[in-house]
Parts: C-alpha cells; sequence; structure tokens
C-alpha cells in the first residue's frame, strides 16, 4: 500500500527538476550583473527590475522579440492553412502519386537544419528575401508544413466520409462545405497543429539566425550577442531568456485540455 | 475507412503544400548536390570533379570523429530518455485535478527557445556562479565542464534529458491513457499483479507510441546543434563537437562549399537509412504480431 | 457458487448529492438464486452497468451490503470475490497464445500446472477454442477474443458469479445468436450464477430466468420474461418489452369502471381506490387488441407486413394505437371496431399498475 503513494514521487521529483533550471534563470533576471558575479545567492539580496526594464524599453531588445513573434505567426498561419487542403485530399481521396508524395513530406522532417543553413543562406539572398521575417517564415515551412499536413490528415481520418457526403448531397460547394462545416468539426485539430508549428518554430534557431542580420534579427541573435561582445551582462541575459518562456507558458496554459488528445495521435 | 475516392483533381489541393515544401527542399539540395560534386577557386568558376569530396569526406578523421562522438551521444541520450519518460508516464496520475497541472509543467522545457536551453544550462553549470556547478564543487567534484571534457559531456547530456524527455513523457502517457479501464478491470479479476500489468497490457499497447519516440528522438539528437553550440561551443577544443556543429563550422565557417555540401549529403543519407531501418524493422514486427 | 443478495443499495457519483436526481441507483433491493441465469435490462444510463460493476467490486456502494451467500462483500475488491466479468469489447493479452491467455488467472492463483492444463483443455473444449489453443490471442475475431474473455472467466472451479456486460456489442450479427447460444447452452451445463446486462430485449428474454427491467436508477420490476410480457408493473416496462411495446391509453374512471375516451373498457381487475390527481392510462398489448363487431370505433392509418402478422396502426380521436392481426384475417379499409381483451387489459396510475 505504501509504494503505491510513493509512485507519484516520480513525476515530483521530476516536475521538480524541470523547474530548477527555470528557477535559477528567473532568479539571475531580477538581480544585477554584480551581484550574480560576486556572490553566490538562491534568491537575490538585492531584487532590482532593471533588466526587464532596459527590455522593454531598448528597440533592440524587444525588437527581437517582436521580430520572433513575426515570423512564427507568419509561419503558423501559413503551414496551417496550406496544409488544410492537402491534409483533405490525402485523408480522402487517391491519386496518382499520393503515398510517395506523403512519404517524401515526412522526410523533410528528418531534414537536419545545419544541411540547409548555407543553401538557405544563397537561396534566400538570391531571392532578395534575407533579413526579413519572411525568409525564416518561408524556410521553417520545410518541416512546418509536413507536421501540419500529419497531424491534420490523422484527425480527418477520424472524421465519417457521410459527413462529406451528406453536405455535397445537401448542394454545399465543396469550399463552403470546407470552410463552414468541415474545419470546425476538426477545430481541436487545428489547435493542435498550429500549437506544434508555433512550438517548432518558435524554439528553432539555427536558421533564423542564419537568414536574418539586422532588420529581422530574432531575439535569440540579440542574445548571442550580448553574451560575446558586452562580455557577460548575465542579468540582462537571464531577464531575456525568462522572458522567451512567456509565449510558450502562454500558449501551452491554452491548448492544456488538449495536449493530451494531441500527443495520441503519436504524430509529433 | 480504407475507401478513398480516387481522384486526379486533388493534386490541386495538394499543390500549394508541394510547392512550398519543394521550394524549400529541392533548390537547396539540388544547390547542395550542385557543390558536392565541384570544386571552385574563386570568381565563380567551377570545375567538375565527381566523387572527389565524397571520398574525401568519408576518409576524413575528423568526419569520422564527429560522427562517433554523434553515434555516442545519440546512444546515451535514447538509453537514458525512454525508459525514464516511460517510468514517469507510468506513475503519472491518470485521472483528478494534479492531471493538468503535471502536463503543463512537463511541457514547459519544450516550448523554451533552444538557445535559451543552452544559455540556461550554460549559466547554470558555470563553476563559481552556477547552481549546479557549484553544488557539484562542493560535493567534492572537481568540476568544470569548460576544461574538462568528460564534466563538458555529463553536462550535455544532463541538458538534453531535461530538454527532450518530456516528450517521451508525454507520448507515453498519452499512450497509456488510450488504454481502456476495462483491460485494468479485467487484469484486477485474473489477480494478476502490477508487474504482469505492466508486462502483459501497459507496455505491448504503447508499443506503437514508442516506435515514433524512439524514432523522434534518434532524428532529433541526431540533428541537435543550437543548445551544444550555446553550452559548449563544440569545447572543450572538439570534444563535444557533434556532426551538425562540424557540419555547419565547415560550411559557414570556412565556405568550403564541396566538402560541406558532400558532408551534408552524406549526413541526410545516414540519417534516413537508419530511420528507415527502425521503421521497417519495428512495422514488420507490428504486422507479424 | 452463491446467492446474491442487495439490501438496500443505493449509489451515487457525486461527493455531495442534493436531490434524487444525483443518485445513479435509487434504493433497491434485489436477491438472485445460486445458479439462476438473469439479465438486466435496460435503456442507456439506467444504472445497470453501474450495478454490475458494484456486484463485481470495481465501484463501491454508496450505501447497502452485496452478500454472496452468507459472505458480507461489500468492501472486498474484485479478486477477493470470486466472479468473472466479461466486457463490452473483448479483453485478452495479446501477446500471449489463447492457452496461456485461458492459463493466467489460474497461474496467477498459483494452481499446480497439471490442474492448469487439464481445466484450460476443458473449457477450450467447451467453447470451441480447442484447436486455436496454441495461436496467438490477438489473431483472434471478436467473437473468439470474446469466448476467450469468458473462458478466463469459467476456468476458475470456484467462480461465485458470472458478470456480462454487453458482451455481444462488438460481435457481428450473424455471429450474435451462436454465442447467445453458447452462452445459454453453458449454463445449463455448468450451473454458474450468471447475470447479463443487455438494452436489448431479446437477448434479456431468452437467455435469462429471471430479468430485472431497470429505468433511471430504479428497478421497474422483476420477474420471469412470461411475467413482463404478460403483466408489466409499469408502463415503462409494457413499452420496453414486446415489439410492438405495449399500448398505453389516457383512461378515466368512472364508477369503478374504466373508461377510454368515454368507452367502457373492462380490465383484469376492478380498479380499487386510486390516488387522487393520478394520471391513469390502460395498458393493453397489441397482440390482444382484436377486430370485433362493435366496440371503440377507430380508424385505420397504416399497415405494415411483417410476414405472418400485420403490424396496424390506428386512431381513435387524437390517440393512436396498435393491433397486430394475422395474415390470413380480412382487414376492413377505412374504419374499424375493436375490443380489448379483458384480461390482458390493466389500469396504471402514475405509471405503476392498479392491483
Amino acid at each position: 500500500m505504501k509504494l503505491r503513494r510513493l509512485r507519484f514521487l516520480v513525476p515530483t521529483v521530476y516536475i521538480v527538476f524541470v523547474l530548477v533550471p527555470i528557477y535559477w534563470l528567473l532568479n539571475m533576471s531580477f538581480k544585477n550583473t554584480n551581484e550574480i558575479l560576486g556572490s553566490f545567492t538562491l534568491f537575490p539580496r538585492q531584487f532590482t527590475l532593471e533588466n526587464y526594464r532596459k527590455i522593454f524599453t531598448d528597440p533592440t531588445w524587444y525588437g527581437g522579440y517582436l521580430n520572433s513573434l513575426k515570423y512564427v505567426l507568419l509561419n503558423t498561419v501559413t503551414s496551417v492553412t496550406v496544409a488544410l487542403p492537402a491534409a483533405y485530399a490525402f485523408s480522402r481521396h487517391r491519386f496518382l502519386g499520393d503515398k510517395h508524395l506523403f512519404f517524401w513530406l515526412l522526410t523533410n522532417r528528418m531534414a537536419p537544419p545545419a544541411v540547409f543553413a548555407l543553401p538557405f543562406f544563397q537561396l534566400y539572398s538570391a531571392i532578395g528575401l534575407f533579413d526579413t521575417p519572411f525568409a525564416v517564415a518561408l524556410a521553417h515551412c520545410l518541416f512546418n508544413i509536413p507536421l501540419a499536413v500529419w497531424i491534420l490528415e490523422g484527425f480527418m481520418s477520424g472524421v465519417p466520409k457521410e459527413l462529406d457526403e451528406t453536405a455535397f448531397v445537401d448542394g454545399y460547394g465543396f469550399w463552403r462545405f470546407f470552410l463552414r462545416i468541415f474545419i470546425p468539426t476538426i477545430a481541436a485539430g487545428v489547435g493542435v497543429a498550429a500549437f506544434f508549428c508555433f512550438m517548432f518554430s518558435w524554439v528553432e534557431l539555427l536558421l533564423a539566425k542564419t537568414l536574418t542580420a539586422v532588420e529581422a534579427k530574432p531575439i535569440a541573435a540579440t542574445m548571442t550577442r550580448t553574451a560575446s561582445t558586452s562580455g557577460y551582462e548575465l542579468g540582462l541575459l537571464a531577464a531575456a531568456g525568462s522572458l522567451t518562456i512567456v509565449p510558450g507558458a502562454f500558449v501551452i496554459y491554452f491548448v492544456r485540455n488538449y495536449i493530451a488528445k494531441g500527443f495520441a495521435l503519436g504524430r509529433v | 475507412m480504407d475507401t478513398k475516392i480516387p481522384n486526379q483533381k486533388a493534386w490541386f489541393l495538394v499543390l500549394p503544400v508541394v510547392l512550398l515544401v519543394a521550394f524549400n527542399a529541392i533548390v537547396p539540395l539540388m544547390t547542395v548536390v550542385n557543390y558536392s560534386v565541384q570544386e571552385t577557386f574563386g570568381d565563380n568558376v567551377f570545375f567538375f570533379e565527381g566523387v572527389k569530396w565524397f571520398t574525401e569526406v568519408l576518409r576524413s578523421p575528423r568526419f569520422h570523429n564527429a560522427l562517433g562522438r554523434q553515434l555516442l551521444f545519440t546512444g546515451i541520450v535514447l538509453v537514458i530518455q525512454i525508459p525514464l519518460g516511460v517510468a514517469i508516464a507510468l506513475a503519472m496520475p491518470r485521472k483528478g485535478p494534479w492531471v493538468s497541472v503535471n502536463l503543463v509543467l512537463m511541457a514547459m522545457p519544450l516550448l523554451i527557445p533552444w538557445n535559451v536551453v543552452g544559455a540556461m544550462w550554460n549559466l547554470l553549470a558555470l563553476p563559481d556562479i552556477g547552481l549546479f556547478g557549484r553544488a557539484f564543487n562542493a560535493m567534492g567534484f572537481d568540476y568544470n565542464y569548460t576544461r574538462h571534457p568528460v564534466d563538458a559531456w555529463v553536462t550535455m547530456v544532463a541538458m538534453d534529458v531535461w530538454h527532450w524527455t518530456s516528450l517521451v513523457v508525454l507520448l507515453a502517457y498519452a499512450g497509456l491513457s488510450a488504454i481502456p479501464d476495462a483491460y485494468y478491470q479485467a487484469a484486477k479479476i485474473d489477480g494478476a499483479s502490477g508487474f504482469a500489468v505492466l508486462r502483459h497490457i501497459q507496455l505491448p499497447k504503447l508499443r506503437r507510441v514508442l516506435t515514433i519516440a524512439v524514432l523522434l528522438r534518434f532524428m532529433d539528437s541526431f540533428m541537435i546543434y543550437t543548445e551544444p553550440v550555446v553550452l559548449t561551443g563544440g569545447g572543450p577544443g572538439n570534444a563535444t563537437t557533434l556532426l551538425s556543429i562540424d557540419l555547419v563550422k565547415v560550411a559557414l565557417g570556412q565556405f568550403d562549399l564541396g566538402p560541406a555540401a558532400a558532408m551534408s549529403l552524406v549526413y541526410f543519407l545516414i540519417i534516413l537509412l537508419l530511420s528507415w531501418i527502425y521503421y521497417t524493422v519495428m512495422t514488420k514486427d507490428e504486422a507479424t504480431s | 457458487m452463491a446467492r446474491i443478495r442487495l439490501t438496500n443499495l443505493r449509489h451515487t457519483y457525486s461527493p455531495a448529492p442534493r436531490s434524487e436526481a444525483d443518485w445513479a441507483l435509487k434504493k433497491l433491493d434485489l436477491e438472485w438464486a445460486d445458479g439462476s441465469a438473469n439479465a438486466l435490462l435496460g435503456p442507456s444510463g439506467c444504472g445497470k452497468t453501474t450495478l454490475l460493476n458494484i456486484i463485481s467490486g470495481l465501484i463501491r456502494p454508496t450505501e447497502g451490503t452485496v452478500r454472496f451467500g452468507e459472505d458480507d462483500v461489500t468492501g472486498k475488491p474484485p479478486d477477493a470475490r470470486n466472479i468473472a466479468q466479461v466486457f463490452q469489447f473483448p479483453v485478452v493479452y495479446d501477446t500471449m497464445t489463447v492457452h496461456d491467455n485461458l492459463a493466467f488467472p489460474l497461474r496467477n492463483r498459483h494452481v499446480p500446472p497439471a490442474e492448469v492444463e487439464a481445466r484450460v483443455r476443458e473449457i477450450a473444449a467447451m467453447l470451441d477454442l480447442g484447436p486455436t489453443l496454441g495461436q496467438r490471442a490477438s489473431g483472434l475475431t471478436a467473437d473468439g477474443k470474446q469466448k476467450i474473455s469468458l473462458g478466463r472467466g469459467l476456468v476458475r472451479s470456484d467462480v461465485n458469479a458470472i458478470l456480462f456486460d454487453e458482451p455481444l456489442t462488438v460481435i457481428d450479427p450473424h455471429l450474435k445468436w451462436r454465442l447467445r447460444s453458447k452462452l445459454k447452452e453453458l449454463h445449463q451445463k455448468l450451473k454458474n450464477t450468471m447475470i447479463y446486462v443487455t438494452h436489448d430485449q431479446t437477448e434479456a428474454l431468452t437467455f435469462a430466468d429471471q430479468v430485472v427491467v431497470m429505468n433511471e436508477g430504479m428497478v421497474v420490476q422483476s420477474g420471469t420474461p412470461v411475467e413482463l410480457f404478460d403483466r408489466p408493473r409499469h408502463t415503462f416496462v409494457g413499452h420496453f418489452i414486446g415489439s410492438p411495446g405495449m399500448n398505453v391509453l389516457p383512461a378515466t374512471v368512472e364508477g369503478g369502471v374504466a373508461r377510454f375516451l368515454g368507452h367502457p373498457v373492462p380490465t383484469a381487475t376492478q380498479p380499487k381506490a386510486l390516488p387522487a390527481g393520478a394520471r391513469l392510462e390502460l395498458g393493453v398489448r397489441p397482440e390482444f387488441v382484436r377486430l370485433a363487431p362493435d366496440g371503440i370505433p377507430v380508424r385505420l392509418t397504416k399497415v405494415s407486413d411483417t410476414g405472418r402478422l400485420r403490424i396496424v396502426e390506428a386512431r381513435h380521436g387524437d390517440v393512436p394505437l396498435k393491433l397486430l392481426v394475422g395474415e390470413d384475417e380480412r382487414l376492413p379499409v377505412d374504419t374499424a371496431h375493436v375490443r380489448f381483451e379483458p384480461s390482458r387489459t390493466q389500469l396504471y396510475a402514475d405509471g405503476w399498475i392498479v392491483t
């Protein structure tokens, strides 16, 4: 009987392990650099909001967040939008080369970003999109679109074909049916796909850094620049890092009820 | 659900996806293939060199070392994360008020930008002012990940475990939630022990999910770049220079287009090959069972 | 083998029930004889699965006691009650062979191997699973797997009761009757106490000696299939059992005689003391509504031919009613007169029979 109760220690210990680095980062973000370098304290002796103030007022900093958000949102919207009709086609129709196409899409998920770094740099420079959020948004499509198609196809296969047939018999044109009836039916799937696209685009940084320079620089680049040039403005770095966790926490909170369902498809 | 309507017009629905992905995949790949078989001495003049770069890469000790380190890393990480993730998922409550709290907290590491993950651990493991670094040194270890290769590896592995185990946990948890209660009830009635339930009900039902988890973790750990770069920069020396890191050094650092391109293709092919083998083996097993 | 007794049983799923509606099972007392074949019949949500799970020990009742023979098992978990349960969908251990599946409950109880072998072969023969013993359980069809589930329950010789929770749900329709006959055959051979939960009246009425009809958490009537058919104690029972169900017609009582929209209708028993303001109804099965030269005038609206019989739908005023007419009987075209057979006509007040 006692062993049963001990079971709950396992996830608890793990969650503590997960939270400690996050706590440490937050801890450092509320200290100034002198305190960080000078002493070792588990809680800021001199609690300061200076780091955060700097980030919210300095355009190089908050601009970084805005840039990141720009391309993430662009990418999420694009990926999900084009994935929806494609997933429908895979789910409902058989067409020439469909199986091979699906498989080819999935292989792109296996592409190491490092392989594409240089080619993307040349490609997007050549078409004049270098250093814009569009470049990153488009580049991330490489692996986000296959992901979105895969997830949406899974949800769509769970909707009986009778729904489509009934609508067509009732006189709905394809697009009207698709937009007014079908998509609302798989709303949870759209949410899950959007969540994963957001997640993978928000966290990916090699391509984001490679394809930007000054204008569209994401927060990651600003952070690394800080670390190397001004030699360890640790408090600022910590505050910047802490702020990057916020959008993620926000998004998870909203989809918390769908997390289990989304992972249940096993299609991450 | 197996009756799909044959309809060639469906291609129009798929076209935007194909265009966007192909644009990003085919054009760069063509470039890479192009570079991999050519040599340049500058001024945009190229000479066809055949398989010279490939043989050079495949023979180079530098590549072998990076590949070796990569295989070691992926191996260690899989061996830790898969059982750990499953164990945690098995121990998590499936009903009740703590379920969503657990899930949300566990999902957090997955949504942190990878450079922040690296930075976090970089700061955490600093021997003098980082929480873990100081703790280790206080315990008597001579710990410094910027100087000792073993310490760097330990830190890198710990960071990856912290970062990605949650993925395995969430996948396994979802798989476990899909097992209908009736199975547990029947096992209770049959007098089965907890271990028997694990062996005969839970693990078999988790098989598909575990296949996907292993495949994903294998692929992602094989491609890892940002986190180790921010953590150790590939050092000390090149102790933690994994394949991606080495590739980027050669491509963007040295601008050795030919070797970089050849290495890229070999890299991509290795992943594809290993993934395909794993996938075939696992699904063939499923088909015969 | 045991006599099962439920006393003062009541169950709610909510931690703080406020009204009757919060109780999944309203107060009930039930008794099942040792070795009897019983059914729990009712529509979805009536509480029959809750009741079954209380008997098997998967749920602990909020109030009341469960007794097997002389033992109070209310607090005991399922494996201590010696019951077997067959679920809606087959529960088999995929990784094991059919043989090992059947042997599993015995091996868990440390039964000696020789005895395990004998028992497994015996049960496998009874269930026609003999030839499949060496196969992997996951390879069998749905009805095969349900037989394995059943077999795991039968293989233990000390089983107190076997509980079935809508076991034919996933079986193909043309195989259902085969499995049903097999269950009946097994009951006659083994004489275990069996309780069969279903919403299908055919399954219940053909399998059980004693049927308990439930609705909205209450036991509405408990009796043999014949009793339920002939004398439904509640309009719900009359309606639910029989195809088509009993006619339920609005009634009044004047001067000790029941009347249907003014027409006097003789009933099986004389209506005695009636609760004031109660809703009165007459119940008579279509089988016992006959065409007659005089009686209650009706307008015929529809005739359905089912082969040996015809179901005729008619109306008296605004009230619809049905009657069954043999295939050879002459049927008037528009209007007709009908009479109800008195011994099969009952009066109901607020749904309950007036005796």
